[in-house]
């Protein structure tokens, strides 16, 4: 699949996958979309480079080891439901506060955390699956 | 902790957090040894003992309010939904359990100091150790059955732990194993028994329990309970037919020898029973198999140990012996036999510590605990000797020490007459004469006489390593002769506490003439017999056992090697390594489960009404049976996946046009990955492009995918005609924007609503990933090695 049209492609598509993907992760809530299938579309995103360029190119860019990246989402939405301890409510219970960034008000919420982790986990395993199995037997 | 506390109440009596600070002191112990010890090396043994020492004065604290006919009881909720409760509850048994636990276990911190000194993992060991006491003392305290159960668990866990410390030796290792499945095993019976004594009687916590009367014993559950907690206790007392894990468990070092298997763990099922005895005691059940059993075991116990030539496993025999003894007491239920169990637990805690720590010592300083090497070290270990020859006293039951005084007590209830008080007091002599030699072969024998020919040149070891045989084994003298006051403080609480109603202890050390007095008497004659004719009994014993060539400890080695075998044979059916078998028998299994009820009970829907489709509808229809198609006639595998693509397009087409978005996206997405994914396994897969199959598999593949189509249309079909239970939907309506916050109800769900069901989800992606990256790997490195196909199952979808 090495085509000089899609060798060119690739890099400008991923990176759009890529912010359409965390625009699909956050607009989930109120929106269709979510980090689960924000997560596929990432993952997507790095299987299209990976079949332009190689896996080695897609680890350099993703720079962390996809697996530390699914752990740390792991992490990312235990946390977040651990939080709720520090207000003397349930596990997982969802926290809001708002907060004024240059004039403008954001809803931030430990789920939305714990949708980022979703979103990580999803990335981070599919990738290195994915990745796995290109590197086939060089790797 | 904070919430436990914060949610404290019905509190009874006494100092409740400092009660409950000595039940997790041994664990924050533990969790500090290992640093202490990097610091201090062996001395870390002066700091940590402080610990133990502080919950002995603690619980010494209570001996007043106890003596005086008190019970100290405390907790907090744990899991108020259930009606759980982390509760304590101590009387005259729990407190004399408790103090023996952390006096004796003062004295093996110390020891262990001494005796691993130098080894590389001694913070790790005085970390088990430490544990273990805090399992071992949240034991014998606790109060609510979960409670009780848990530390049982944490006992086997620890010990466990202990036994295999050595672990690069096979032996320690199996025993390891032995131990842990033989309690274990009957930590899961003790489980079932609780759970049947909650269901019976409706209590949950041993002091209503013990408050309920006859409730239990006139259950029709009552046998039921009693086999399951006796499967409990005798596995964890090492009672025959389950004894045979004690001795092995001798591999651990002598300090865990002398604290777990002497002084405290065996003694857990000991005290189960004890505990008991005043709700399931006193009916045909107990006293018919409990004297029975323990009679046997004390036979059997004593008989072995005469043919060991090692020290420890002389002393593990006899304890295995003694365990014997308390359970055959306790089984008889007399207020006398109680009163002899309870006083023989408590000299035999003392007398066998000292004598497990004088073994290991005269192996730490001589290099041998081979019986015929050792002798003569009297001169070169004077206080070692000391010890050794004053708890071997109090085993023998010579007068003036502790151990007569238990003895006496168990011929007083055992010399009654009667045909089966008779037998078991035969019993009782036997095993009485058999640990009188045995007491002075350990603590004795290797002291007198000309110098042995041991490996090492004996001396007196440091005071870490005396201390604790010697303080034992005075306190075993001293017990006896401040009698009454031992009697009052413990024996009698405790008798009072076993037998469910007030008892007295009263007996001393003056000789007083009667049938007990001779019996005594003739234990210590024939006992010196036996001690100066031993080498004669243990040829003996050694040619009877070699007769038989079959014993429990074989037998567990057989079981587990067949349990291996079965396991194997079981696998090799049903996880032959064949992909397409294991998805012919799921399908074939889904559709039967779909197909058969619905035939069965006359479900099958009725024909549906042809809908009202719009002509784009159709279209995206065909598409997918058009995909279909294209995946049944390919020519190779390759066009095959992307053809199946086309279907899942088509169908999440569908979705998108029905009004399901958010599963569309999804389905988008995963159907683009799987096809990404597929065509990257196959292309490692190096199978051939093309597949044939013969004609009897296609038919096969044919039939079962058919049915599993028509049930999955008949299940929707039917699913779709009865009425529409809106209940949640309208919940998740009302309440998705107003508690959650967010108007998209899919995703709301997802992270909110079932928040634990996504983490558990998640957790299950990634460890998913995980596997398949070790099974790819696998495959990478050993390319010929294997080459089953199992490794690169379908990624794994959501």
């Amino acid at each position: 699949m090495r085509t000089l049209i899609f060798r060119t492609a690739a890099p400008y598509l991923s990176s759009l996958m890529l912010l359409f993907s965390v625009f699909v992760l956050l607009r989930g809530h109120n929106e269709p979309g979510g980090g689960f299938i924000g997560g596929l579309i990432a993952a997507s995103a790095f299987a299209i480079l990976g079949i332009a360029y190689g896996a080695p190119a897609v680890r350099r860019a993703m720079y962390f080891h996809p697996m530390a990246i699914s752990g740390f989402g792991l992490f990312l939405s235990a946390l977040s439901g651990l939080l709720s301890y520090a207000f003397r409510v349930p596990f997982l219970t969802g926290l809001w506060t708002s907060v004024h960034v240059l004039g403008v008000e954001v809803d931030l919420s430990t789920v939305m955390f714990f949708d980022i982790g979703v979103y990580l986990v999803v990335v981070g395993s599919i990738t290195s699956i994915a990745l796995a199995l290109e590197e086939r037997e060089d790797g | 902790m904070t919430k436990l506390l914060a949610s404290a109440r019905r509190v009874k009596t006494g100092d409740r957090p400092l009660t409950f600070f000595a039940l997790i002191l041994p664990f924050l112990a533990a969790a500090a040894a290992p640093i202490l010890t990097r610091i201090l090396k062996h001395n870390a043994a002066w700091v940590l003992a402080l610990a133990p020492l502080w919950i002995f004065s603690h619980f010494c604290g209570m001996l007043g309010a106890i003596a005086g006919g008190g019970t100290v009881s405390g907790g907090f909720d744990w899991i108020p939904s259930l009606g759980v409760r982390f509760s304590w509850y101590m009387d005259g048994l729990s407190l004399t359990f408790a103090l023996l636990i952390s006096g004796i276990g003062t004295l093996i911190v110390l020891y262990s100091g001494g005796y691993l000194k130098g080894h590389e993992h001694q913070g790790r060991f005085f970390s088990f150790i430490l544990m273990f006491m805090g399992a071992m003392q949240g034991l014998v305290v606790s109060d609510s059955f979960l409670m009780l159960f848990v530390f049982w668990e944490l006992t086997s866990i620890t010990s466990f732990l202990l036994i295999g410390f050595d672990h690069r030796r096979e032996a320690s290792r199996r025993a390891a194993l032995q131990a842990l499945v033989v309690t274990g095993l009957g930590g899961l019976s003790l489980l079932a028994a609780l759970l049947v004594v909650w269901s019976a009687t409706g209590q949950n916590e041993l002091s209503t329990l013990l408050a309920s009367g006859n409730v239990l014993r006139e259950s029709p559950f009552y046998l039921l309970a009693l086999i399951l907690l006796l499967g409990g206790a005798f596995t964890k007392s090492a009672q025959f037919p389950f004894h045979f894990w004690l001795p092995n468990a001798m591999e651990a070092p002598t300090p865990v020898s002398a604290y777990l298997h002497s002084a405290t763990m065996v003694k857990a099922g000991v005290y189960l029973l004890m505990r008991l005895n005043p709700v399931m005691g006193d009916t045909a059940p107990w006293e018919t198999i409990l004297p029975l059993f323990g009679g046997a075991t004390l036979f059997v116990g004593t008989l072995l140990a005469v043919r060991q030539t090692d020290l420890k496993l002389m002393l593990a025999y006899t304890t295995v012996g003694s365990l014997g003894l308390l359970v055959m007491l306790t089984g008889f239920g007399s207020e006398t036999a109680v009163e002899a169990a309870v006083l023989y637990l408590i000299a035999h805690s003392m007398f066998k510590g000292a004598l497990f720590m004088v073994a290991g010592l005269v192996d730490h300083e001589t290099g041998t605990r081979h019986i015929s090497s050792l002798s003569g070290l009297r001169g070169a270990m004077p206080i070692t000797f000391t010890a050794g020859l004053l708890a071997a006293l109090s085993m023998g039951g010579v007068p003036l020490f502790f151990g007569f005084l238990a003895k006496e007590e168990i011929y007083a209830a055992l010399a009654i007459g009667g045909g089966w008080a008779t037998l078991a007091l035969l019993v009782a002599l036997i095993g009485n004469v058999l640990m009188f030699a045995i007491g002075f072969t350990v603590g004795l024998k290797p002291f007198i006489g000309p110098m042995g020919n041991a490996p090492k040149k004996a001396h007196e070891g440091p005071i870490l390593l005396w201390l604790g045989p010697l303080v034992l084994a005075l306190s075993g003298f001293a017990a006896a002769l401040y009698s009454p006051l031992a009697h009052h403080l413990l024996s009698s609480p405790m008798a009072s506490a076993v037998a469910g109603q007030s008892l007295t202890v009263e007996i001393s050390t003056l000789p007083h003439i009667g049938a007990p007095l001779f019996l005594s008497a003739l234990t210590i004659v024939l006992g010196i017999e036996a001690y100066l004719t031993q080498a004669k009994l243990r040829a003996g014993m050694v040619s009877l056992l070699a007769a038989i060539g079959w014993g429990p400890d074989r037998g567990f080695d057989q079981a587990m090697r067949g349990l291996v075998r079965l396991a194997v044979r079981v696998t090799r059916i049903v996880q032959n390594g064949r992909l397409d078998f294991y998805l012919t028998v799921v399908f074939i299994a889904v559709a039967l489960a779909l197909l058969v009820p619905m035939i069965m009970f006359g479900e099958l829907p009725s024909m549906p009404s042809w809908p009202d489709l719009r002509f784009y509808e159709l279209t995206v229809m065909a598409i997918a049976v058009i995909g279909l198609g294209a995946v049944v006639y390919a020519k190779d595998r390759l066009t095959a996946i992307v053809s199946l693509g086309i279907q899942g397009f088509a169908v999440a087409l569908l979705f998108m046009l029905l009004g399901a978005p958010d599963l569309s996206f999804t389905q988008f997405m995963v159907e683009t990955l799987s096809v990404v994914i597929l065509a990257l396994v196959m292309t490692r897969l190096r199978l051939a492009v093309t597949e044939h199959r013969p004609f009897g598999q296609k038919a096969l593949d044919i039939t079962v995918s058919t049915a599993c189509g028509v049930a999955f249309a008949l299940l929707l079909l039917k699913v779709t005609q009865l009425p529409f239970d809106a209940t949640l939907s309208s919940f998740f309506e009302a309440h998705s924007k107003a508690i959650a916050h967010g108007r998209n109800i899919v995703n709301v769900i997802i992270v909110d609503f079932r928040g634990l069901d996504t983490l558990g989800e998640i957790s299950v992606v990634m460890i998913a990933g995980l596997s398949i990256l070790a099974l790819i790997r696998v495959r990478a490195k050993g390319h010929e090695k294997v080459k089953t196909t199992r490794q690169e199952q379908a990624p794994c979808e959501h």
